[in-house]
């Protein structure tokens, strides 16, 4: 975020009070940019009015995804492109390759959910982290107020922060 | 956010922490100089492991001859190894998930450095694998890749092709796991580095991760689902273990109890091996506020139930042996009890079976030494589990002229000390350059269970700069 001065910071130090502001400051028609925290408060989401996430989704498809690429393989090597008889059994021999699609199922569950989740959150290795205050990852929770995309006038939105418990209010 | 603690519960975190305490404490190790043990100890293990990395090489060079092996027992000190480590590696995830799913919150001072642990039993087990091969160098022969046999396919029908899967599934999911829980902490570190190396490193694996609300609902469900899957996966790993045995027709391995017997002695091993390390990370950290009594006596709760598991196993086990009529798989368990390999069986038993119910008593589960003795007998007790099924159901075959004993050589006996070598060196380079304990977790939990917490702040100090 960059320095046009055009956000208002309230820096709280207790995870309920921040909690709290958060309604707090929205019933006095205050749009919040975010929330920053140390460590996921739950509710915060729902109180700053995220829609719900629709990971669980996706992390399904890629494990239907898994079952497939499973189940395509083993049937195309052992049924198709070279049969073998093994002990006797059929060539379609199911019960015996469920192991192997259930850690199919999981691998691409995992990989696939942690990469939406990555993309989702634009994640990357060596990305430039956007830090408004350097002590959001230690013991500082901050709400972010964009001031253009705001009626208010900041001297009211810093007056909105300060009552509703913000120990520091700060402009960047 | 502050959850509802019963009165009754104990602290968590002791000593009256804040959150900036916390990181303090936990990045301290991280940022400053290795300390002397620390230097001392990453030596030891170093040279353990070149001695351990020579004998492997050796191995690995003549092939494995070099090894105590005969034409009766074909498989001994490789696969009891791979299969110790394998248990041992279960109890990271085990902890980092079920746990998670039965919202335990006291899995969060230890989670991290047991997920490590895991990973490195896991490399530990998988060097074993590779020895065993004979050609470490054709391994990926094990994988379905098209070759110039004209397409010769893997056998998908073959428990030792599941647990190729398993392992590496396992292997790659807990890495994910394990890294992905370390993204908000590696943060944490970057923002308090000094260096320019350790701000360009931690910052690159960090991922630019800045603790948004909207980022952490999604990280909250993204670890939920990972610990849903973990979880059977988990379970799956050592039941597809145990079917390389009960799937064959050895007397003393044919057996239907083998999957959740196995899982259970794997879960014991594996808390075993946790309680070890915890005890020696928390004085060597001063992380005595953080991993408490009441988490050594948590896990050595577990230790006891997981071992009654494990000893009603063996009981029945041998009920079966005789119930079943079949005079083989009778003398199998009689030979085991009774023949040659009478004290292997009985050192089993006696580490196993017998000294977990010694937590029974409170006094002897919050002893920090007992715990710690204990806790490596446990292990000692789960390798010789595994030396007793495999060495005492092969050594004695159909016909008594082929009947042999094993005894190691010094590459059994340096294999096997080449994978403490490993696993000692990865997991010092860990608690060294990562935080062993999960801060971001640690912090969330700590209202209600710490103990200045909740204790309501002024709001006095509140100032304004432009």
């Amino acid at each position: 975020m960059s320095s046009t001065n055009n956000y208002i910071l309230g820096v709280y130090d207790d995870e309920d009070e921040v909690l709290h502001a958060v309604s707090e400051v929205k019933s006095k028609g205050i749009k919040i940019e975010e929330v920053y925290t140390p460590f996921p408060i739950h509710g915060l989401d729902t109180a700053l009015g995220h829609a719900r996430t629709r990971l669980p989704i996706a992390a399904f498809m890629f494990g239907c995804l898994g079952l497939v690429c499973a189940q395509a393989l083993i049937n195309y090597t052992m049924v198709f492109d070279w049969p073998m008889i093994i002990g006797g059994k059929d060539f379609f021999a199911l019960p015996d390759w469920i192991p192997i699609t259930f850690e199919g199922t999981v691998l691409f569950t995992a990989f696939g959910l942690v990469t939406t989740f990555c993309i989702s959150n634009d994640l990357y290795p060596g990305k430039k982290p956007e830090i408004l205050d350097i002590r959001i990852t230690d013991d500082r929770f901050v709400m972010a107020i964009n001031v253009d995309k705001n009626k208010k006038s900041a001297a009211d939105i810093k007056k909105a922060l300060k009552d509703s418990g913000a120990v520091e209010v700060n402009v960047k | 956010m502050s959850h509802v603690v019963s009165p009754i519960r104990e602290k968590l975190v002791t000593g009256g922490k804040s959150y900036h305490d916390v990181t303090h404490d936990i990045c301290k190790q991280v940022e400053g100089e290795p300390t002397k043990e620390w230097k001392w100890a990453f030596g030891i293990s170093c040279i353990i492991f070149a001695y351990g990395a020579y004998c492997l090489f050796y191995t690995w060079w003549q092939g494995i001859g070099v090894w105590g092996l005969n034409k009766t027992v074909g498989w001994a000190w490789d696969i009891t190894n791979f299969v110790w480590w394998v248990g041992i590696g279960h109890a990271g995830t085990l902890i980092s998930a079920v746990l998670l799913l039965f919202r335990q919150k006291w899995r969060t001072s230890i989670n991290r450095s047991a997920e490590a642990m895991t990973i490195f039993a896991v490399l530990c087990a998988a060097s074993f694998i590779l020895a065993h091969m004979g050609r470490p160098w054709l391994a990926h022969w094990a994988l379905p890749l098209p070759n110039a046999f004209g397409s010769l396919w893997v056998n998908f029908n073959s428990p030792l092709v599941w647990d190729v899967f398993a392992i590496s599934t396992y292997l790659s999911v807990s890495l994910l796991f394990w890294y992905m829980g370390l993204v908000p902490d590696l943060a944490t570190i970057r923002d308090r580095a000094t260096t320019k190396a350790s701000k360009f490193w931690y910052g690159f694996f960090s991922l630019g991760w800045t603790g948004s609300a909207k980022t952490w609902a999604r990280y909250e469900y993204m670890s939920l689902i990972l610990a849903g899957i973990s979880t059977p996966l988990v379970l799956s790993v050592h039941t597809i273990v145990s079917m390389d045995f009960a799937t064959s027709v050895i007397p003393g391995w044919h057996t239907t109890i083998f999957p959740p017997y196995f899982v259970a002695g794997a879960i014991f091993s594996g808390f075993a091996m946790v309680q070890t390390l915890l005890l020696i990370t928390r004085v060597v950290f001063k992380l005595e506020d953080y991993i408490t009594i009441e988490h050594i006596e948590m896990m050595n709760i577990v230790i006891t139930i997981t071992g009654s598991i494990v000893g009603i196993a063996y009981l029945t086990e041998f009920f079966i042996a005789w119930y079943s009529g079949v005079e083989y798989e009778s003398y199998a368990f009689i030979n085991r009890a009774t023949g040659p390999y009478w004290w292997a069986y009985w050192m089993m038993m006696t580490c196993n079976v017998i000294s977990p119910q010694l937590f029974w008593a409170k006094s002897i589960r919050t002893n920090l030494m007992v715990s710690f003795f204990l806790s490596i007998v446990v292990n000692v007790g789960m390798w010789f589990e595994r030396f007793v099924i495999i060495v005492t159901s092969l050594h004695r075959d159909y016909i008594p002229s082929s009947w042999a004993m094993f005894s190691p050589t010094m590459y059994d006996i340096g294999d096997y000390i080449f994978s403490f070598g490993l696993f000692f060196t990865l997991f010092f380079l860990f608690a060294k350059f990562l935080p062993v304990v999960n801060m971001a977790e640690v912090k969330s939990v700590m209202k209600g269970v710490s103990t200045n917490y909740p204790a309501k702040k002024a709001k006095a100090s509140t100032k304004t700069d432009e």
